[in-house]
């Protein structure tokens, strides 16, 4: 099998532990993963004003790029990727008038985007398309006693259209973490925003925000963290700097994208899972769990 | 605070203009308080989620356009997700954002931040901030 795929922005530096987990991982389970050859920013929000068109551009001439690569599905891995190309997509999908603006404002493409490509996360593919059953038996690593607490944060839940899970209550990440061998960890906060964008000018704000999310998940017994933004991964994880200075009773905690304990599982070797890039080392625990 | 109320401020065209923007209908909110109650971002907040409606409905532009509120939310949906009257209480406060960026008055100021700032950020987070506090 073989599947369209757009990165984004941050998948190609900061986020590159993301991005090699999961193209190891799927490698190792038969999914060839094809990179749109060209791609730009998302714009990482959809744009919430009635009267904004122009921001819509970005995300939908990634769908042209999928349609002159001979796709009709893309998959993201970024939350806030698959929130924007996801929503944009659909809001011009439901207004026939503004893919006419669109379409006639980028007149200089080849191909004219019909709202007829499908945005997907690759949580959705491991559930739906690989079957979180047929997963479980490629794990040769179980991810034993390792307890772990899923932070889905805002945008592959909310809005409930574009959703991937219960707005509410997910537990998709959960689900993946406990056939990976993983005992999950429920929290109150897991679905809480980490302050997004506010890590720019307010990190003070993002401490709070931090402290308050990860205390909790430490509190319910978690030792990772993991996550599927890279937004949140920055504020979640290098973030705990700010954080345990402003809160000094602050106690560590790693935090993983969740495609790293999944390539562990899968017994992809360790340089795939690009731990130098994760601030909060998750080393110590992987050995002590006998993971690494 | 002391705040007037008129018949000018309720029917001015700024009232009109954020429902336009935001895509919303102010006079459905009847106050139950719940946008304010799930947000995450109220310990922050001048003005609460809900007053930020009821102010809108209002009038009141220059209380609300001089808030810190509207630039504390971080556009999470929270609220969006559990109005029982189906009010986008983000787009509103979005469309509040809009209307001074328009006119250029921008939150951040990029040229503020430091080289290292701008070197350990993340894309994903540079971009977004100007996105959402710049014009």
């Amino acid at each position: 099998m073989k599947i369209c795929y757009y990165p984004g922005c941050t998948l190609k530096n900061h986020a590159k532990n993301f991005e090699d987990s999961t193209i190891c991982s799927l490698n190792t389970i038969g999914v060839e993963v094809d990179e749109l050859e060209r791609w730009n920013c998302c714009g990482t929000v959809f744009s919430l004003t009635t009267d904004d068109l122009i921001h819509h551009v970005a995300p939908i001439r990634n769908l042209i790029r999928t349609k002159e690569a001979n796709y009709d599905k893309v998959m993201t891995l970024c939350a806030m990727c698959y929130n924007t190309l996801k929503r944009a997509n659909e809001r011009i999908k439901s207004d026939p008038e503004s893919l006419d603006i669109l379409n006639n404002f980028m007149d200089r493409e080849k191909v004219k985007y019909e709202g007829d490509v499908q945005v997907f996360h690759l949580l959705e593919f491991l559930k739906d398309e690989v079957g979180f059953e047929n997963l479980a038996e490629k794990v040769v690593k179980p991810l034993k006693k390792l307890k772990v607490a899923s932070y889905y944060g805002c945008l592959l839940v909310r809005p409930q259209e574009i959703g991937l899970d219960d707005m509410e209550n997910p537990t998709i990440l959960d689900d993946l973490m406990k056939i990976l061998g993983a005992e999950p960890v429920d929290f109150p906060y897991k679905t809480e925003c980490c302050g997004a964008y506010q890590t720019v000018d307010r990190p003070d704000l993002i401490a709070d925000r931090t402290s308050r999310i990860l205390t909790s998940a430490k509190d319910q017994g978690a030792e990772v963290v993991v996550v599927s933004c890279p937004l949140c991964a920055y504020n979640l994880d290098q973030r705990q700097k700010q954080t345990v200075e402003k809160y000094p009773e602050f106690k560590h905690i790693p935090v993983l994208y969740f495609s790293q304990p999944l390539a562990i599982a899968l017994g992809c070797p360790e340089k795939s899972l690009r731990f130098d890039l994760n601030f909060i080392d998750p080393k110590p625990i992987l050995k002590e769990k006998r993971l690494i | 605070m002391r705040i007037n109320l008129s018949r000018k401020k309720i029917r001015d065209s700024f009232v009109d203009k954020v429902q336009e923007l935001s895509g919303q209908n102010l006079l459905a909110c009847y106050q139950c308080g719940k946008c304010s109650a799930g947000c995450p971002a109220v310990d922050e907040m001048d003005i609460l989620p809900n007053q930020i409606i009821r102010y809108a409905q209002l009038g009141l532009k220059e209380e609300l356009l001089a808030s810190k509120a509207i630039w504390i939310c971080a556009s999470c949906l929270t609220c969006n997700a559990r109005c029982p009257k189906g009010i986008n209480i983000a787009e509103v406060i979005e469309a509040l954002r809009q209307i001074l960026l328009r006119n250029r008055e921008d939150h951040l100021k990029v040229e503020k931040l430091s080289d290292k700032e701008k070197e350990d950020l993340p894309p994903i987070a540079l971009i977004c901030s100007m996105r959402k506090y710049t014009s």
